[in-house]
């Protein structure tokens, strides 16, 4: 291992660093998004890239979400490779049209004449007291979007590779941060090093049953997983990494050694992508492998609160988990 | 518009209406009573107590979440509801402190919100950002930037439908004009005359961005002109300019004349939300507006102009400080709300 590779940075910079060495690369990348200039982002993300690149690249707007989408589409069109943000997560609904009817739609819709390569960072969760409309994870509904690639990155590592290769993705690709995971650290290499979409990591072997997840709730389930192991329940954690294009050959493989899956995400359950993901499993070969039925830990069908406590209980916590898959691979024995 | 055709006290003015002279608040101090401008005062000095004691909990660690504080900005929630009746409306936006207590809110309940207690406006669920009284008429603040702007509208939509006397305050902040529901929204409210006066609380940023950065116009009441709707631009710290503007622009809306921009340029001194350090405007340029607060100037407007003595002004105000003082004290030993059964409250039955 190389003196790099040992670097601990957190996911924020990651995510920072990934874009900055390519905007040093190529001149076609720049950002575009609200106060990201002397204020560094809402969440610090772009800080210090104002100086470095100058107004131009580091390109503040006026509040205007359809605005920004819209002059990315518009740029990408023209072979720039825009990187938008969206303050937060929720606030991409503002500018619905241009991602889903436009961004999306133009490569097909013009026989191919044009590709559309931009990027969609935003921050989607919950866990900051900041209610209803500013800590929703909407990635359904870009998944169920034909023309959009989209990735979530469950640690620093990933975030620097996966936002690397949006970038260089010739397609839309909405790229969720969270924003629970800004201040984790993981070692992350200085060299510039790209993650092909559509591979999951299995980031802990086991054999009693698997648990598919992305984002905040990978590390919860691996500390979920953690307790489990002292009880003599080997859990086989999955990382999807990204959600479209989506590695079923890893999760078969998984759900058919281990016979039992317990899906895990933050955003509600009903039409949320671990009904996606159920679908997947029972329609491959892992179905036959099955000796439990598939289930699902998502968040509660309501609108985040704003209390701490009711908060908590919307969405999935590490003694959620560990309950969930004691109590599934208790199942059917 | 030349300079010419400005209204003596405005700041800038667009459209074809004939306003009433906007009087000097020394002369109009003395055409109100008494009643009506401590209770300007009173509204002012809640406000300014609330968030001074929502900041204070903050930093003992009692707030979960954000909030958006209007310290410097209290005069122009308090001139324009001072001037509504008691069954009009208001809807508001994630700065909205002073526009739920001018409006009439429970000290004690909005605070209790504040905290995410049970016995909240909003039992716990909504936070800062999102107090609301509807059954007063505070049809609630919204969260995303310029999302209450065609609420607005709707609103007003509906008054005119049911033939209602009353009539909508919809504030919003400058930032928020560069969102395009503000365009649909003033649009459709011109051409349908909907009963709604439109307020921009510009405090001259949008988080970080100045405004002039963000829009090529000086005043936004400008924006008003392609709507074919007045607008009007004013000393926004100054609480009887604000009273009096919003009152004809009221006259307009309750007689079916159709809706009125009023732009009330004001200033934050505080920062953006919880944390904010200020790298987007100089000191000198926040000492500035502080030395245009709009208490102080209230106050020493109803002091020399003898409308009332300082030991009055000073019951007042301490009365307010009490007030918040008690709320605070209430809230925090209100209940936590639990979560059971959470699910049954996302549908109406
Ligand atoms: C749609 C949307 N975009 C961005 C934000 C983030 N945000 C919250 S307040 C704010 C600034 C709003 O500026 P302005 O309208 O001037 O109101 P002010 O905060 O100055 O009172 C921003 C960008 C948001 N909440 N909603
Ligand atoms: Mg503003």
């Amino acid at each position: 291992m190389s003196e790099n590779t040992k670097r601990e940075i957190t996911y924020l910079e990651a995510v920072r660093e990934a874009m900055v060495q390519e905007m040093r690369r190529n001149p076609e990348v720049f950002l575009i998004g609200e106060d990201i200039g002397v204020y560094g982002g809402a969440f610090g993300v772009s800080k210090g890239m104002l100086e470095e690149f100058g107004p131009e690249r580091v390109r503040e707007t006026p509040i205007s979400e359809e605005g920004i989408a819209g002059a990315a589409v518009g740029a990408a069109l023209m072979g720039m490779r825009p990187i938008m943000e969206i303050m937060f997560m929720d606030f991409a609904t503002l500018a619905m049209d241009q991602l889903v009817n436009q961004a999306a739609k133009m490569r097909f819709m013009l026989g191919g004449a044009v590709s559309v390569p931009m990027v969609c960072r935003a921050p989607a969760g919950s866990g900051t007291g900041a209610a209803a409309q500013h800590s929703q994870c909407l990635e359904a509904w870009f998944v169920h979007t034909p023309g959009i690639k989209v990735v979530s990155p469950s640690n620093a590592y990933d975030a620097k590779g996966l936002l690397i290769s949006s970038i260089r993705d010739n397609n839309p690709v909405f790229f969720i941060e969270h924003k629970l995971l800004y201040r984790t650290k993981a070692s992350v290499p200085e060299e510039v090093y790209a993650i092909p979409f559509g591979k999951a990591k299995v980031v802990r072997e086991g054999s009693d049953l698997t648990l598919l997840s992305y984002s905040i709730m990978v590390p919860r389930a691996l500390e979920a997983a953690a307790k489990l192991a002292e009880e003599g329940i080997q859990v086989e954690v999955v990382d999807l990494c990204s959600l479209k294009p989506l590695d079923t050959e890893t999760i078969v493989q998984s759900v058919s050694k281990t016979g039992r899956v317990l899906i895990v995400h933050e955003a509600p359950v009903t039409g949320g992508f671990g009904g996606e993901l159920a679908a997947v499993i029972a329609e491959s070969e892992a179905f036959d492998y099955l000796d439990a039925p598939i289930r699902r830990l998502a968040g509660r069908n309501i609108p985040i609160p704003y209390n701490r406590t009711l908060e908590r209980a919307s969405v999935p916590q590490v003694e959620d988990i560990e309950k969930a898959a004691r109590a599934l691979a208790r199942e059917g024995r | 518009m030349t300079d010419s055709s400005v209204l003596v006290g405005a700041l800038n003015q667009v459209g074809e209406v004939d306003w009433n002279p906007i009087l000097d608040s020394s002369v109009f101090v003395k055409q109100l009573p008494v009643e009506k401008l401590a209770w300007m005062l009173e509204k002012m000095c809640l406000t300014r107590y609330f968030e001074e004691k929502a900041e204070e909990l903050y930093t003992r660690g009692l707030v979960h979440g954000t909030m958006h504080l209007s310290i410097g900005m209290e005069a122009s929630p308090v001139g324009s509801i001072a001037a509504l009746e008691p069954e009009d409306f208001i809807i508001h936006h994630h700065r909205g402190h002073g526009h739920t207590i001018a409006k009439g809110a429970n000290i004690v309940t909005m605070m209790g919100e504040f905290l995410g207690k049970e016995p909240g406006y909003c039992r716990g669920r909504g936070g800062s950002m999102h107090i609301a009284d509807v059954s007063d008429g505070n049809m609630g603040a919204t969260g995303i930037v310029g999302g209450g702007i065609p609420i607005a509208t709707g609103i007003g939509l509906a008054l005119q439908m049911r033939k209602s006397p009353q009539i909508l305050l919809s504030y919003f902040g400058d930032g928020s004009t560069n969102e395009g529901a503000f365009h649909e929204a003033l649009n459709m409210a011109s051409v349908w005359d909907l009963p709604i006066v439109f307020i921009c609380d510009n405090n001259k940023y949008g988080m970080s961005m100045d405004f002039r950065h963000s829009m090529n116009v000086e005043y936004i009441s400008t924006r008003a002109a392609s709507y074919g709707m007045p607008g009007i631009s004013i000393d926004g710290n100054d609480v009887l300019t604000v009273y009096q503007v919003v009152s004809q622009a009221i006259g307009r809306a309750r007689s079916g004349k159709g809706p009125t921009l009023v732009e009330n340029v004001s200033y934050r001194w505080r920062g953006h939300s919880k944390s904010d350090r200020n790298l987007y405007r100089t000191q000198d340029e926040i000492e500035d507006w502080m030395n245009r607060c709009p208490i102080k100037r209230f106050k020493q407007l109803l002091l020399t102009s003898q409308v009332m003595r300082e030991d009055e002004i000073e019951a007042i105000d301490r009365a307010a400080k009490q007030t918040i003082d008690d709320a605070a004290e209430a809230a925090i030993l209100m209940p936590e709300p639990t979560p059971e059964n959470m699910e049954d409250e996302v549908y109406a039955p």
